[in-house]
Order: structure tokens, then sequence, then C-alpha cells
């Protein structure tokens, strides 16, 4: 769909972000500064010193404050933002649970970074992928358009009535923050009317109508940790619907994820975040030679799209999962490798399922590592065998 | 008040508020807390000077007064604290076990 917005820029993905905090223009942003992340808060604090936002910002004294206060203002029925990495995500920790178990919509990009020990600053996705299970959205950005497209979309998401859930927008760090990237800005009135004004179905802050927020609930704990499972289950057809409108504005579309050649491809590849650039150029190279390879770029990890997955995957002989994390389940792979391996247990015509793991700490997926893979896959899918299912790409070994 | 949650423990989990956010605060009143208590405040009209300091005390408002006298423990809510025991200067109350309290009762 062709459409047409005034802006293209060449910003950095952090830039990008703030630029769509701009257009949304949230009612509280609290955060706290930690790399790869800080121009984000920078570039938003400059723009609210500017006074282009409306927004109350809060400098606090930590990432578990950060949280907190974002708690708090979305309590109130404010349309809240932060943004975070790595151990800034870990320090949050606690307070992930609290926002998701409230049911309080909020957005927050999640610069990818490699957590301590060793210290490491660069990206892999072990951040977010500890928080898997925190009753977050996670969605993945390629590229610093995506995440642009991702944060607008988010609040949407989030604020639907039937999910009410926060959101993480995903974000390699330095390979999306901090390289500077072709984007193409929506106009700010077309953001604003996609946004809308958050209604939320409660404030704390009217003393006309009092409300209880997070009271102590032991008996019936187990029926709200359920209501969360049907909330995020829920947020499936509102992520594509989002996305449906959002091509209005945009011209882009998202869906769940992406596909490449999934129509006739014998073997697929599966990755997320901006190591799907690198593995879609190698796809393209091996279609144009003839061969039928597919790719899926996995958008929406929180929640996981199982079945529209196992749908799209049905032709293939073999899939081979990229995961930029790992489980330390004592050699079971990445998460998304186990997760993937865990829809299909159902189903009885199953692929042959291999996984690499790479990047991790900001290891470079080159372009020769991932044309190394493919062989290596091609070779599994003739021979229906795999010697290793689990390998680790690019480790010096 | 509106909210009934008399039948709460039969509740299917789609009944429950969303995000445990109770828009009608009060309903602390339907929990009847004093199923809590291992000890029983008993109070001892005779010793009491009606000093109001059990009454400044409880932290759950269980005790009332009448015309400046002692009224009496709402057992419904107290929860046998026995900060009330503890803070009487003239030793007016006497926490005893709920259990042998209630046997008795039968």
């Amino acid at each position: 769909m062709a459409v047409i917005n005034s802006k293209t820029v060449a910003i950095v993905g952090n830039e990008a972000v703030a630029e769509a905090m701009r257009q949304i223009n949230p009612d509280v942003v609290a955060a706290y500064p930690i790399t790869p992340q800080t121009d984000i808060v920078q570039a938003f604090s400059a723009i609210a010193a500017d006074g282009l936002v409306d927004t109350e910002l809060v400098n606090v004294e930590s990432e578990h404050s950060a949280m907190s206060a974002c708690i708090g203002a979305a309590s109130s029925g404010a349309r809240v933002m932060t943004a975070t990495c790595s151990q800034g995500l870990g320090l949050m920790w606690e307070l992930l649970y609290i926002a998701s178990g409230l049911r309080l919509p909020m957005v927050m990009p999640n610069v990818n970074r490699s957590l301590s020990a060793p210290i490491n600053i660069h990206c892999d996705h072990s951040d977010s992928m500890g928080a898997r299970d925190s009753g977050w959205i996670q969605l993945f950005s390629e590229n610093a358009q995506e995440a642009y497209d991702n944060i607008i979309q988010a609040v949407r998401i989030s604020e639907h009535p039937d999910v009410y859930l926060p959101v993480m927008v995903l974000m390699d760090g330095f390979i999306i923050s901090h390289a500077v990237d072709r984007v193409d800005l929506i106009d700010d009135e077309k953001v604003k009317n996609f946004v809308g004004e958050r209604n939320a179905p409660f404030t704390m802050l009217d003393p006309n109508n009092p409300v209880c927020v997070g009271p102590f609930v032991h008996s019936y704990y187990f029926e709200f940790k359920r209501q969360q499972e049907e909330a995020m289950a829920n947020a499936l057809p509102v992520i594509k619907n989002v996305s449906d409108e959002f091509e209005k504005i945009s011209g882009r579309t998202y869906g769940l994820f992406e596909t490449l050649g999934m129509e006739d491809a014998e073997f697929a590849v599966i990755a997320q975040g901006s190591g799907a650039g690198t593995i879609r150029h190698q796809v393209e190279c091996l279609r144009s030679n003839g061969i039928r390879a597919g790719m899926i770029k996995l958008r929406s990890f929180r929640p996981f799209p199982a079945e529209e997955l196992i749908k799209a995957l049905s032709g293939v002989k073999t899939v081979a999962v990229f995961d930029r994390s790992t489980t330390f389940a004592g050699g079971m792979g990445g998460p998304v490798f186990n997760e993937l391996r865990s829809s299909f247990y159902e189903q009885e015509a199953k692929p042959l399922m291999v996984n690499y793991v790479y990047g991790l700490g900001g290891r470079d997926l080159s372009v020769e590592l991932v044309k190394k893979a493919m062989e290596e896959i091609l070779e599994m899918n003739s021979s229906g065998k795999a010697e290793q299912k689990i390998n680790y790409l690019g480790l010096r070994e | 008040m509106s909210w009934d949650i008399s039948k709460i423990d039969e509740w299917h989990w789609k009944e429950h508020p969303t995000g445990i956010a109770i828009k009608d605060p009060g309903n602390s009143r339907q929990v009847k807390t004093g199923g809590w208590r291992s000890l029983r405040p008993i109070h001892d009209k005779e010793k009491c000077n009606n000093c109001f300091i059990c009454f400044v005390f409880c932290p759950e408002g269980c005790i009332s007064f009448s015309n400046d006298e002692f009224a009496g423990v709402d057992y419904d809510y107290c929860k046998g604290c026995g900060i009330c025991a503890k803070e009487c200067p003239v030793d007016a109350f006497e926490m005893i076990s709920e259990i042998e309290a209630q046997s008795k009762e039968k």
C-alpha cells in the first residue's frame, strides 16, 4: 500500500525511538540511563525541555524507581513510557511482574544488551529473554524503522481492553540503537490520531471514584494469573489488527512475523532482531540460485504465535532456529528453539529442527557465518539428519 | 456498597476484576478477619478505668465505647493481636486461647 508521508530521515535507532515518543506525547516518562539505551532518554529529555511535549519527565535514581514511578503513573490513568536495557532491566525485575500483574498498559523500549558477567555492553537477547515469563508483550525490531513503528503500535496494543498488558519493544544494542539508518517518519498528526487518547478503566487520582489497586490476594492469586494468560492470548489478534490499521498510515505491514519464500520453501531459518537482515540477504541469494530456502522473522515473541508458526512451517523439511541467547539448560539450546520445538510436539509431521546460538556479547553475525550455516542446513536438509542439534555459530572452537 | 463478594470462593477466574483493581472500596467489612484469631481478649469491667487507650491502639477499630464507657470488642474482626492487653494500664484484658473459648461456647 502506497502511503505518502512527508519525512525521510537518516537517524540512529535511539533517535527514531525518541522521535516516536515525541509524536506519542506520553503523559509520564520515568527513566534512568544505561548504555546503549541512554540516547533515547537523552534525546527525549531535550524534546521535553524544548517544550515539544506535555510529558512529565521524572528523573529517578535507578531502574527500580523508574518502573515503580511508571506503575504509579499508569495506575493514575496516565499514558506512560520508559526505556532500559540489560542490567537496568535486571534491576526492574520485581516491578516488571507488578506492571503486568496489575494489567497496566505502558510501553518500554529495551535496547537488547548482554548481561554481566563478564562485563559486556554489546548486543544479545539475554536481557529480554530473561523477562520472557514476566507477563510483558515482547516485540522484536529488525532496524530503526521497525523500532519506531513498533513503539507507535505498542501503545495501541498495550491499551487495548482485551489486553491491558505492558509492552517491551526490543531493538538490538548498538546495531540498531547507534547505527544510522533510513527512517520514514509518519506525520505528527497521523501518529496522534493513531494512538488517540488513553481511555483508562480507572484512575487512582479521582476522589469521587476511589479504587483499591494492588491488594493482598492470596486466595484468588491463581485466578488472576489465569486472566493474564488469557490477556496474552488475546494479544495475538490485537497485534494483527493494530498492524493492519498501522499499514494505513505507514504503508508498512507487520503482523506476528514476516515470511520470505515460505510458499515453496524446503527449509527455513527463523530469527529475530537485526540478524534477520543478514539472514534475509543469504536466503535471497540461495533463492536466486533456485534453492528453495525460506525465512521467518519473528516479531512477536510474547505472545508466542505457535499455531501460526506451525502453519507457516507446514511444508518444510528442516527448520533452523537462530537464537541470540541461550537457556543454560545444559545443552538444550536457545529459548526460541525450545518453544518452537515444543509447539510441534502434537504435530504428526515434524520438521528436522536445529538451533544456531549466535552473537552472544555482540559477536558479529557476518555474511560469511550465515553462509556457512546455510550450507550446513542445506546438507542436513538433503540428508535428513542433523549431526549436531545445538550449534554455536561464530564461537572460537 | 454494591459489590457482593459473599460467594467469591465460587467465582470463575473470569469474574475477578481485571488487574485486581477494586472499584468498590469498603468491602473489607465483608471479610470477617476474626477467623484469624488464635487468642481472644476478654475484658474485665471491674478493672477497667475507661481510659480509651485500647480504643486508640486497636489497629482494627474493634473496640467500641458508649457514653464514655467501654462497650465491647467486635469479635467478627478482632484478629487477637493482643495490643489492647499490652497497652492497658490496669490489665483489664486477658488473652485466652481462642480454641478453648470456642469449645466452652459449644
